[in-house]
């Protein structure tokens, strides 16, 4: 191993130093504290846990994107967390069982065998908010607007929201009858808008008419919010969830465009991202200068049937190092105070005062000009007393 | 927020189609594309730029969001891996088939196979559907030579005419996929910029159609 090769870091993995470790932690405070206020409660789920229980009833996509590991102990798979949401599923299902509404929070490393997006992070700070045990669509507009409180935390002015709703899709191809593996064909051709491919397709693989016509339109509904009366026109006669999904849309539209003006929307009916598991709303903000998604989330009920307890869910996520990254956090960095290093008690003494009022004192061990100029005021005894002047 | 979009194009015989297309949408570049040395061209249109790269980096500059729009064969769409990208619109030009070919009448050898490509994705995929495994043999150019020399038993390559297997004794044999060139949308992109990038979807739509 060559010199170079020795501080090479894996791709997708990252050290965070400390201007930028200083924004990401001021940020983490800021959310932990903006959930707390909201009634979210913190939980700290473990990075590893067997495979078996972390893996379950999540779909392929999360099966492949987790790190396995071989417990010595017990002999067991253990997996790496790729995703804490499916641990706060088990936590509501299982180990903190509230009868009502349960509002989880959680700020941790994740880690992903490939980045999800180009450039994308292997090991993600993933920051997020779930609310099991309600199945209403004001619980899915408040997780939409803490997701957007999330953003104007991290100093993220212009949003725009991209919603969806799975439950059409579902609906739609609930009647088409088919197998798993043509299903997740037409999955590829909706969610990629490969229009040309899904018409052919289509003739070929489903037989009803109806079903082949509201499956061909779905790629190319997407637009502001006229587009919705578009879709409901383009749908009609489909099943009755369809229109549903379309006035569920239309609502969540009308408050999140009162409660936050400035927040662009948009609809996309052939989105399906996390289709393994979502089950109806989806949403996701993007912003520009930034290729892919900032922050997502959706329903996905029922996920808690693994362990036991099927709930009402709904949650979104972030990567508290993305939006440390793209945001303009403010934090004030306070000058730094020098001081000798000396038996004297009083200086001690002094010390600990003004580190105890928030200022950041260092002693400075034997002769060390850098640190001389990072600083902007020192300790000097003068007649005998300790005073605080520039440096 | 700025709301001017960036479309990548492929070089070489895709543009030659493909600037007649655009022209009919109303986007023509400022200066003449095919004798310029310059990779990026302003347009007639202030809110439009174009981007000149090789068909195989169109759909990372998309996925990437480096450019908002590009135009790339559905051969290097095939061998790109990834999420990031809408294909909403085939525009029916530079066609041809993706095909396997091999030595004139002679048969494939029992079990594993040795087979030369440029389409390593595609390649891979097609075998395994039939059920046969394979060794791939990444090249980069001349696939007809591989089977005359011994270094593989098939290839996987774009077919047109079909001229230059036959000149170099080899023959089409399998249909792996109708090729033709689509227009691809980064998914952001769609999103934020909608409404010229559905404008412009709209007027390639009609020129295609």
């Amino acid at each position: 191993m060559t010199l170079a090769e020795r501080w090479m870091l894996p791709d997708g993995i990252t050290e965070i130093l400390p201007a930028d470790a200083s924004r990401i932690e001021t940020l983490r405070r800021r959310l932990l504290d903006l959930y707390h206020s909201w009634g979210y409660d913190l939980v700290i789920p473990p990075m590893v846990e067997f495979a078996d229980s972390l893996l379950i009833g999540l779909g392929r996509d999360i099966e492949l994107s987790t790190f396995r590991v071989t417990d010595q102990i017990s002999g067991r798979m253990m997996g790496i967390r790729a995703d804490i949401t499916p641990q706060t599923a088990r936590i509501d299902a299982h180990s903190f069982p509230r009868s009502g509404a349960n509002r989880l929070c959680y700020a941790g490393h994740v880690l992903h065998t490939r980045p999800r997006t180009p450039h994308g992070s292997r090991a993600p700070i993933q920051t997020g908010a779930e609310l099991y045990g309600n199945g209403s669509l004001d619980a899915d507009i408040e997780i939409i607007s803490l997701m957007l409180e999330t953003l104007a935390a991290a100093g993220i002015d212009e949003v725009h929201l991209d919603l969806g709703h799975v439950a059409i899709f579902r609906s739609i191809i609930a009647r088409a009858g088919l197998d798993e593996e043509r299903e997740a064909a037409l999955f590829r051709l909706v969610q990629d808008k490969v229009q040309t491919e899904l018409g052919s397709w289509l003739e070929q693989n489903v037989a009803d008419a109806d079903l082949r016509t509201w499956l061909l339109a779905l790629p190319g509904l997407h637009g502001g919010r006229e587009m919705l009366a578009d879709a409901a026109a383009a749908l009609a006669g489909a099943p009755s969830q369809v229109s549903e999904a379309l006035q569920e849309l239309t609502r969540v539209a009308e408050v999140i465009a009162q409660r936050y003006p400035q927040t662009r929307l948009f609809f996309d009916l052939g989105e399906l991202r996390g289709y393994d598991y979502e089950s109806g709303l989806v949403f996701a903000a993007y912003t520009p200068g930034h290729g892919h998604a900032v922050a997502n989330g959706g329903r996905y009920d029922g996920i808690g049937a693994v362990f036991g307890r099927a709930r009402p869910a709904t949650g979104f996520s972030t990567d508290l190092s993305l939006l440390g990254s793209l945001g303009t956090v403010a934090f004030s960095e306070p000058g730094i105070i020098l001081a000798p290093v000396e038996a004297d008690p009083d200086l001690w003494a002094l010390v600990a005062e003004l580190r105890q009022s928030g200022e950041r004192v260092i002693s400075e061990l034997g002769d060390d000009p850098e640190l001389r100029q990072r600083c902007d005021r020192q300790l000097v005894r003068e007649d005998g007393k300790w005073q605080l002047v520039p440096l | 927020m700025d709301q001017r979009i960036t479309i990548a194009l492929t070089k070489g015989r895709i543009l030659k189609e493909t600037l007649p297309l655009l022209a009919a949408a109303g986007i023509e570049p400022a200066e003449d594309i095919a004798s310029s040395r310059k990779l990026v061209f302003q347009t007639n249109d202030p809110g439009v730029q174009l981007l000149l790269l090789r068909g195989s980096d169109v759909p990372t500059y998309v996925q990437y969001g480096s450019a908002d729009l590009g135009v790339a064969g559905k051969d290097n769409l095939l061998e790109h891996s990834g999420d990031g990208i809408y294909e909403p619109l085939d525009l029916g030009i530079a066609r041809c088939r993706l095909m396997t070919a091999g030595i004139k009448g002679q048969t494939l050898p029992e079990g594993r196979i040795r087979v030369a490509t440029k389409f390593v994705q595609s390649a891979k995929r097609y075998y395994a559907n039939l059920g046969r495994q394979v060794d791939i043999i990444k090249l980069y150019g001349a696939m007809e030579l591989a089977p005359l020399m011994g270094l593989a038993d098939e290839i996987v390559d774009i077919v047109d005419t079909g001229n230059t297997l036959k000149a170099n004794g080899l023959e089409a044999r399998d249909l792996i996929a109708d090729i033709s060139s689509r227009l691809i949308v980064n998914k952001a992109a769609l999103k934020m910029k909608h409404e010229p990038i559905n404008r412009l979807l709209e007027k390639l739509r009609a020129a295609v159609s």
